[in-house]
């Protein structure tokens, strides 16, 4: 376990035997454990353990997992890199001396060290097929509603789900099967309108023949040059598998990076509001009144990532600004809703590279937050969508590890992981 | 200068914009962060700005309420609830002074 890719090492043991007996999982750190030290990746929550299980926890002891570790993680899952955890980064396994990708890289790192069989993560905005692409694994963004958000610690609640990385695509979809379905402790889960499929890892069977795959041009557009031949080579070995490619445009993801943040940051603001020393976090010896010593604890508590996105999405929701920049990213957020519907009238999946850029050099990117958040071009509109998304190893360049990102209908995981299954 | 008219301004965010905001936030900087979060706030919301751009959309929001009956469950116990707390009195959470 040399890449830091854990936080807390743990033996959580199963409860029951099913289809993950004898494997081993490893748990993002922001997902509740009982008993077991839940941090966020923050000093607000060093200390906190949890009460009670999250529901994909439950159901993973269930089915006969191990839970060996929380992973690291971005602060509350805010970053592109999981270099601003107050544990320190980690470091990616399959691109030494580079960023495992972010917020769960802990978790990707994990499984592509070999540390864990499988693994969990949570997606906001790429954050389980971000580290996936930069460590070379798979991780699979669902639906939004699939899998219970109960026991996650929220950071922005419309956007994010749990979701699965493995080394490949059918172990992931196995982990899916498991996590996956409603729950009446989280009223944000719903069964797929044609009730839970008996089996998504049975849909990695690899039969991709007559599959009409779409090609968004503007999330072509700015990719680096290495990452854009590695996912044409990869496109290439589809079409070779009886695969149809097309063109498609999407105008609205031109804005859904803006729109994603200042959602994301509006919603953080207010979710964040909890962390205020009293019912958990860490002691202060300031004086003062409530405000005053909420404050103190929060200065003390939350790294410096985390105050920009509070006092951003603070600014965001503030009176005078809130028709300008809140109201206008949920107009966006439906346009690109509108965008992905019109696409998947001609096309059964839509693929890009799922970063844009091979993985960062460690420290690299720290300095400047706002390249930071448009390293998430690809990612942020399946969040803003709603929609099931996989991250499927698609090759190597000389910086690292290349994704090929599966966009699919919501609710259409079992053909995202058909298609990806021919691949990975 | 109205609420509107500043809003048609913001990309010049001074140090003094920071405090206050983080005032509302109930977060304390320090003045390098004040310093830094003025000229990161200033490129962020001008790269917002791009979301004047976004054209009008019907958004045919599918929503529908989510009702259970609302039935006695069994809970955290009050011992399991205070755990976390750096701070309890009787039984209760003890936080600073209101005012």
């Amino acid at each position: 376990m040399s890449h830091d890719a854990f936080i807390t090492d743990a033996e959580i043991e199963p409860t029951g035997s099913g289809p993950l007996d004898g494997r081993t999982v490893a748990v993002k750190d922001n997902i509740s454990t009982a008993g077991v030290r839940t941090t966020c990746g923050s000093a607000m929550l060093e200390e906190y353990v949890p009460p009670y299980d999250a529901t994909v926890v439950e159901r993973l002891k269930e089915a006969g997992a191990t839970v060996v570790g929380k992973t690291n993680m971005d602060e509350f899952g805010m970053g592109t890199t999981t270099e601003t955890s107050a544990f320190g980064p980690t470091e990616n396994p399959a691109a030494e001396g580079r960023v495992p990708g972010g917020s769960s890289g802990g978790s990707a790192a994990a499984v592509a060290a070999g540390d864990a069989d499988l693994a969990l993560g949570s997606d906001t905005g790429g954050s389980v097929r971000c580290p996936a692409a930069f460590c070379g694994v798979v991780g699979i963004k669902p639906t939004y509603g699939l899998v219970s958000r109960y026991g996650l610690v929220a950071y922005a609640n419309s956007l994010e789900q749990i979701g699965p990385l493995a080394p490949t695509v059918e172990e992931a979809a196995e982990l899916l099967d498991v996590i996956a379905g409603d729950d009446d402790r989280d009223a944000t889960t719903r069964e797929p309108p044609e009730g839970l499929p008996e089996s998504y890892a049975d849909a990695a069977d690899g039969d991709v023949e007559g599959l009409t795959v779409g090609v968004p041009t503007e999330l072509l557009e700015g990719a680096d040059e290495g990452v854009r031949e590695t996912f044409e080579a990869a496109l290439e070995d589809l079409r070779d598998q009886g695969v149809t490619t097309e063109e498609v445009s999407l105008p609205s993801v031109e804005t859904a990076v803006q729109a994603y943040y200042v959602i994301a940051m509006s919603e953080a603001s207010s979710n964040l509001a909890r962390f205020d020393g009293v019912r958990y976090g860490p002691a202060t010896e300031a004086e003062g009144d409530w405000n005053e010593a909420f404050a103190a604890v929060r200065e003390a508590g939350f790294g410096e990532e985390v105050k920009r996105r509070i006092l951003l999405g603070t600014y965001a929701l503030s009176a005078g600004y809130h028709d300008k920049y809140y109201k206008q990213a949920q107009d966006a957020r439906a346009w690109v809703e509108q965008d992905f519907d019109s696409a998947f009238e001609s096309v059964d999946v839509l693929a890009s590279p799922t970063m844009p850029v091979p993985p960062f050099e460690m420290g690299e990117s720290l300095a400047d937050p706002l390249q930071m958040y448009l390293a998430d071009a690809n990612t942020v509109p399946v969040n803003l969508a709603n929609l099931p998304a996989v991250s499927v190893p698609a090759g190597e360049t000389d910086e690292g590890p290349v994704g090929l990102q599966l966009v699919g209908p919501a609710f259409g995981e079992e053909t995202i992981i058909r298609a990806g299954s021919a691949l990975a | 200068m109205t609420a509107d008219e500043d809003a048609g301004d913001s990309a010049t965010v001074d140090e003094a914009e920071v405090r206050h905001v983080a005032s509302l936030a109930r977060v304390n900087l320090d003045e390098a962060e004040v310093e830094r979060f003025a000229g990161q706030f200033a490129d962020i919301l001008e790269y917002f700005e791009a979301l004047d751009d976004v054209p009008d959309v019907d958004a045919d929001a599918e929503l529908a309420n989510v009702m259970r009956p609302d039935e006695v469950r069994e809970g955290l116990t009050q011992e399991e609830a205070l755990r976390n707390a750096p701070e309890t009195e009787d039984g209760r959470f003890k936080g600073p002074r209101v005012s």
